[in-house]
């Protein structure tokens, strides 16, 4: 592709999205924060951050139809990248906001961590899927973590063609990062992990532009 | 597999600059808030926290200014406290670029503000800063202050912590107001006691002076460690104060080998 692509940040309320902003100009994309329906479903690249709890990201979300551009992106293809609890939305539900339905592209639950210090916050490992473009070149780095729900492996049954899921650990291993064609999440807040995020933020735009 | 301890290093930023004194008196200028904050960001520091003690209006006003250039300038989280009172007062920070605030006074007088805050911005945001001193009439054997420490709350310091985590606190910024300026070290037995009796994050601030008084305060129980003047004056680097981290068998987040 010519030119810059063009990346959104989906706005619906969520959390400190300018720092998403700032991180994903970082990768030479040029980036609008957006919750304009056609802008979000058009755009080259579409982030869905979140932050706060599970029902009212979902709120937010649906307020401005993200379950609607979400889905249509899915459905054309278009690369969709979801951060934190905009992970967790991929999802059927979450017991932290029990009777909310998720966007259930996957179906399964998000469950409270099993630890005994939460919220689960700081610099923790990921034991990348092998084949993982996003991880590619920072495997070994430790990225910034802060939730006290997640999708946890030992519940986890996906066996999804072309799904690749990535672990961490705390109390029990739980999802920190997946990628299922056309879109990707992580668990953990790329733009707050330094030069590792920055990388992955990086890696995320060159798989598809 | 584990979240490595995070090393922090705290701005108390009053009128738009960096300053440090001892028990919040005689304060000493350490240098611009937003040079600070690149610099730490590019040595390897985990968190940022910035501390407004300013005491007018305008001194907040610049603040937030300055909160919006330190924004800019680091990829990792950025607590911001001092003088929150309302959840508009968290929301402006928030927009301003902070990922966290921490409030202190004004949730001791009115501890609703935990809950408005936590169910209106999640838990993650919200450190709630606890200023303790010794106090043997309490049961802890610590009190709670008020006001910078120059005021008694007239509470148990870990009673209030446990109420804080109860209604929604996402950390504990645990600063003990007997070592905060001396340089002599954390309150490991205040650390130990308050790891025990909470489940949440705890950061430990107050009184590091010396490089191994790093790992001794993770070995209490912290997992957070936060100073000001070590870092800023040069005594201690981040980088130094990680690798004494590391050499006492606790994980910490080290720059990468390329």
């Amino acid at each position: 592709m010519s030119g810059t692509s063009k990346t959104a940040v989906l706005d619906y309320g969520s959390g400190n999205i300018r720092s998403v902003e700032r991180a994903l100009a970082t990768t030479g994309s040029s980036v609008v924060i957006t919750s304009d329906f056609e802008v979000a479903v058009n755009a080259d690249g579409l982030v869905v951050p979140g932050v706060g709890a599970f029902g009212q990201c979902m709120t937010g979300l649906r307020a401005i139809r993200g379950d609607e551009i979400v889905a249509e992106r899915l459905r054309r293809g278009r690369p969709t990248l979801g951060l934190c609890v905009g992970l967790q939305i991929l999802f059927q539900c979450s017991t932290e906001s029990a009777g909310v339905q998720g966007l259930a592209i996957f179906e399964e639950g998000i469950e409270r961590i099993p630890a005994s210090i939460l919220p689960h916050m700081g610099w923790n490992l990921v034991d990348a899927a092998p084949g993982s473009r996003l991880f590619d070149g920072v495997e070994d780095e430790r990225f910034y973590f802060v939730h006290s729900y997640g999708r946890l492996q030992q519940q986890s049954n996906a066996a999804l063609p072309d799904y690749l899921p990535s672990w961490s650990e705390h109390g029990a291993r739980f999802l920190a990062a997946l990628e299922f064609g056309s879109l990707s999440a992580t668990q953990f807040h790329p733009e707050k992990s330094g030069d590792a995020g920055l990388h992955l933020l990086e890696n995320w735009v060159r798989s598809w532009r | 597999m584990k979240v490595a301890v995070r090393v922090i290093p705290c701005l108390d930023v009053k009128d738009g600059r960096v300053v440090k004194g001892t028990h919040f008196r005689d304060l000493r200028d350490a240098g611009d808030p937003v040079e600070l904050a690149s610099r730490y960001g590019s040595e390897g520091a985990d968190e940022l926290t910035f501390l407004d003690i300013s005491a007018s209006e305008q001194g907040r006003a610049t603040t937030l200014e300055m909160v919006k250039r330190c924004a800019e300038q680091i990829f990792i989280p950025l607590t911001v406290g001092g003088g929150i009172r309302s959840k508009e007062d968290v929301d402006r920070l928030l927009r301003a670029g902070a990922d966290k605030v921490s409030v202190n006074t004004a949730a001791i007088i009115r501890p609703e503000l935990i809950d408005e805050i936590a169910s209106t911005f999640g838990s993650q945001v919200l450190v709630v800063s606890v200023d303790a001193r010794r106090e043997s009439s309490q049961s802890s054997g610590f009190e709670v202050t008020t006001h910078g420490g120059r005021q008694s709350a007239g509470r148990d310091a870990l009673s209030w912590a446990k109420e804080a985590s109860e209604r929604g606190a996402g950390e504990v910024l645990l600063n003990s107001m007997d070592a905060d300026g001396t340089r002599d070290g954390f309150d490991l037995e205040m650390i130990s006691l308050f790891r025990q009796e909470l489940s949440l994050p705890l950061i430990a601030s107050g009184g590091a002076g010396k490089i191994e008084d790093f790992p001794r305060a993770v070995e209490a129980g912290a997992d957070a460690v936060l100073a000001a003047s070590v870092f800023h004056f040069g005594t201690v680097s981040i980088d130094a104060a990680k690798r004494s981290i590391a050499a006492a068998g606790q994980i910490v987040r080290l720059p990468s080998q390329d």
